[in-house]
């Protein structure tokens, strides 16, 4: 399979491969995925409570080649963003920034359920009620 | 200069070996004739050419000659062998047993005659990858009238214990046919000695030309008959119709006599290389050889690397042309359906790679090799969740992954 040059080049060079520690209150972890389909992303924010945005992300995945540029992008685009923000990331976006082929869609689904889990891991830690999250791309 | 990609799929095909081309080029040219041509020296020259083939090849697997027949690979000479001897032994059964990981070439012809009124035995393997005897003996009927098993597998280089099963079906009064193309040419193979009936092998798997194969059929002891497949000008002995592709029968004459003057210094030296590419890369914590390490092979590994994605994996060895257990079938995303056969799970099976050496493989190549693919695994590894889980000493199983 051919991969696009941004993926080539987020699987060769990762941003933001990491740890933040989940059992601080202002970080919220989504695991999403499951080993026997190949492709399991945790995606973890960290948020600056008194903005309400987000300082850090960091990402762990294990996949195919554009898993990891998905999730990679993502950390990299949630860095900055305010919660609300980040919640708008469409999966969209990140299948026409690394030029995904159909067959690789899912792995930017997966992206935007790991910012919307770990979205919700920190609202939930902070006593705001968790939000629906849309499953019909599955 | 080590160039890259550096090739590791022998096992898909070998390169040619260069005396085999220059062995091969005056029968395209100037010796064209037609074997089949007897009135003119043309027709002798190429005849003749295909008889010393026959030679050299019957040397090899220690047949007569005459028990050469040409077809154009290995999967034409699985087909003819299996429904050429359901067709020809109709009258005294219908029963073949085969296992389940054979190659598509012997479960896609055995699936078909399924639908044609065949009864079919698909035997299970063993995590070696190895039929049971005992298995074997239980299902044979006296409809068998035919026990095909292949001699080394080609995603894990397993062998089967080939003598055993052949005297167990002819206990029973069937025949034994062996898809032999991943070990001739490869380790010593006697179709006299292991009790073959038939056997199917091929050029390109020890550096002869594609296009070109044999189906090894016993003539005496019993003498075994297989109806055509083909119609046409009755060419081997009746059973292979259709002129004689001289060049590529050249050309697998002489694969097969360098095999034989070659053999014990190739294995030699392919079998150590073999063993320090997979020490090396063993030395990667859980990582698993799939098949069994002492009937196998001499130039075959497979590996898999827990905890990376197989995909990922192939992406992150670019520079090696190696098959991944994923990747059998590159179409589709299902693991190799025969490390699932050996009781893989599906990302053990996904996360697997095949090294396939040959007789052009350098100590260079495999350095170059251990080192590209332990950096790539460690690299995929820091970035995988279920690594660092498992340094945790966290149960993958206990976790409820989300749908997907």
């Amino acid at each position: 399979m051919a991969y696009s040059d941004k993926v080539i080049d987020h699987y060769s060079n990762p941003r933001n491969v990491g740890t933040l520690d989940k059992s601080k209150k202002n970080v919220g972890t989504g695991l999403v995925g499951a080993p026997e389909c190949g492709d399991v992303m945790r995606l973890q924010i960290e948020v600056d409570e008194a903005t309400n945005t987000i300082t850090d992300a960091k990402f762990k995945t294990f996949g195919c080649g554009s898993a990891i540029a998905s999730s990679s992008l993502a950390t990299e685009w949630l860095k900055g963003k305010t919660v609300d923000e980040a919640l708008a990331i469409d999966n969209m976006e990140i299948v026409e920034e690394l030029a995904l082929p159909p067959v690789k869609i899912h792995c930017s689904v997966l992206a935007e359920d790991a910012i919307k889990s770990a979205i919700n891991d920190y609202r939930v830690k902070n006593g705001l009620p968790e939000l629906e999250i849309a499953k019909s791309h599955h | 200069m080590l160039k890259l990609p550096i090739y590791l799929d022998n096992n898909a095909t070998t390169p040619l070996d260069p005396r085999v081309l220059e062995a091969m080029l005056p029968y395209f040219t100037e010796h064209f004739g037609n074997a089949a041509s007897r009135n003119h020296p043309f027709g002798w020259q190429a005849e003749e050419a295909v008889d010393y083939a026959r030679e050299q090849i019957a040397a090899l697997i220690n047949c007569d000659p005459k028990e050469i027949i040409f077809t154009s690979g290995a999967t034409e000479s699985d087909n003819l062998a299996i429904k050429g001897v359901y067709e020809m032994y109709a009258q005294k059964g219908n029963h073949i047993i085969t296992a389940t990981t054979e190659h598509k070439a012997v479960l896609d012809t055995c699936k078909h005659l399924e639908k044609q009124g065949a009864r079919v035995t698909y035997l299970p393997v063993d995590a070696e990858g190895l039929i049971s005897l005992a298995e074997l003996e239980a299902a044979m009927t006296p409809q068998t009238i035919l026990v095909a098993i292949m001699y080394g597998n080609n995603e894990t280089g397993t062998i089967q214990p080939i003598r055993e099963i052949a005297a167990i079906a002819h206990k029973h009064g069937a025949l034994f046919m062996t898809d032999g193309t991943q070990a001739v040419g490869k380790i010593p193979v006697d179709v006299l000695a292991d009790g073959i009936d038939l056997m199917a092998f091929t050029g390109h798997k020890f550096y002869g030309p594609k296009g070109i194969g044999a189906l090894y059929v016993r003539r005496k002891n019993p003498r075994v008959k297989v109806t055509a497949q083909m119609d046409g000008g009755g060419h081997e002995r009746g059973m292979r119709s259709g002129t004689l592709n001289v060049p590529g029968i050249v050309g697998l004459g002489k694969a097969c006599e360098l095999a034989r003057l070659e053999m014990a210094a190739d294995t030699a030296r392919l079998s150590a290389m073999r063993d320090r590419l997979e020490k090396e890369l063993l030395t990667l914590e859980e990582s698993y050889v799939n098949g069994s390490v002492t009937h196998r092979l001499p130039h075959v590994t497979n590996i898999s690397f827990k905890y990376v994605e197989g995909e990922g994996l192939m992406m992150g060895v670019k520079d090696l042309a190696v098959s991944s257990g994923s990747a059998c079938t590159s179409a589709s995303l299902e693991p190799s359906y025969v490390l699932k056969a050996l009781g893989l799970s599906d990302d053990l099976a996904h996360s697997s790679l095949r090294f396939g050496l040959s007789r052009f493989t350098t100590d260079e190549q495999i350095d170059y090799a251990i080192g590209h693919v332990k950096e790539a695994v460690t690299k995929l590894r820091e970035m995988s969740p279920l690594w660092e889980m498992f340094k945790e000493g966290i149960d993958l199983n206990s976790i409820e992954w989300a749908e997907h």
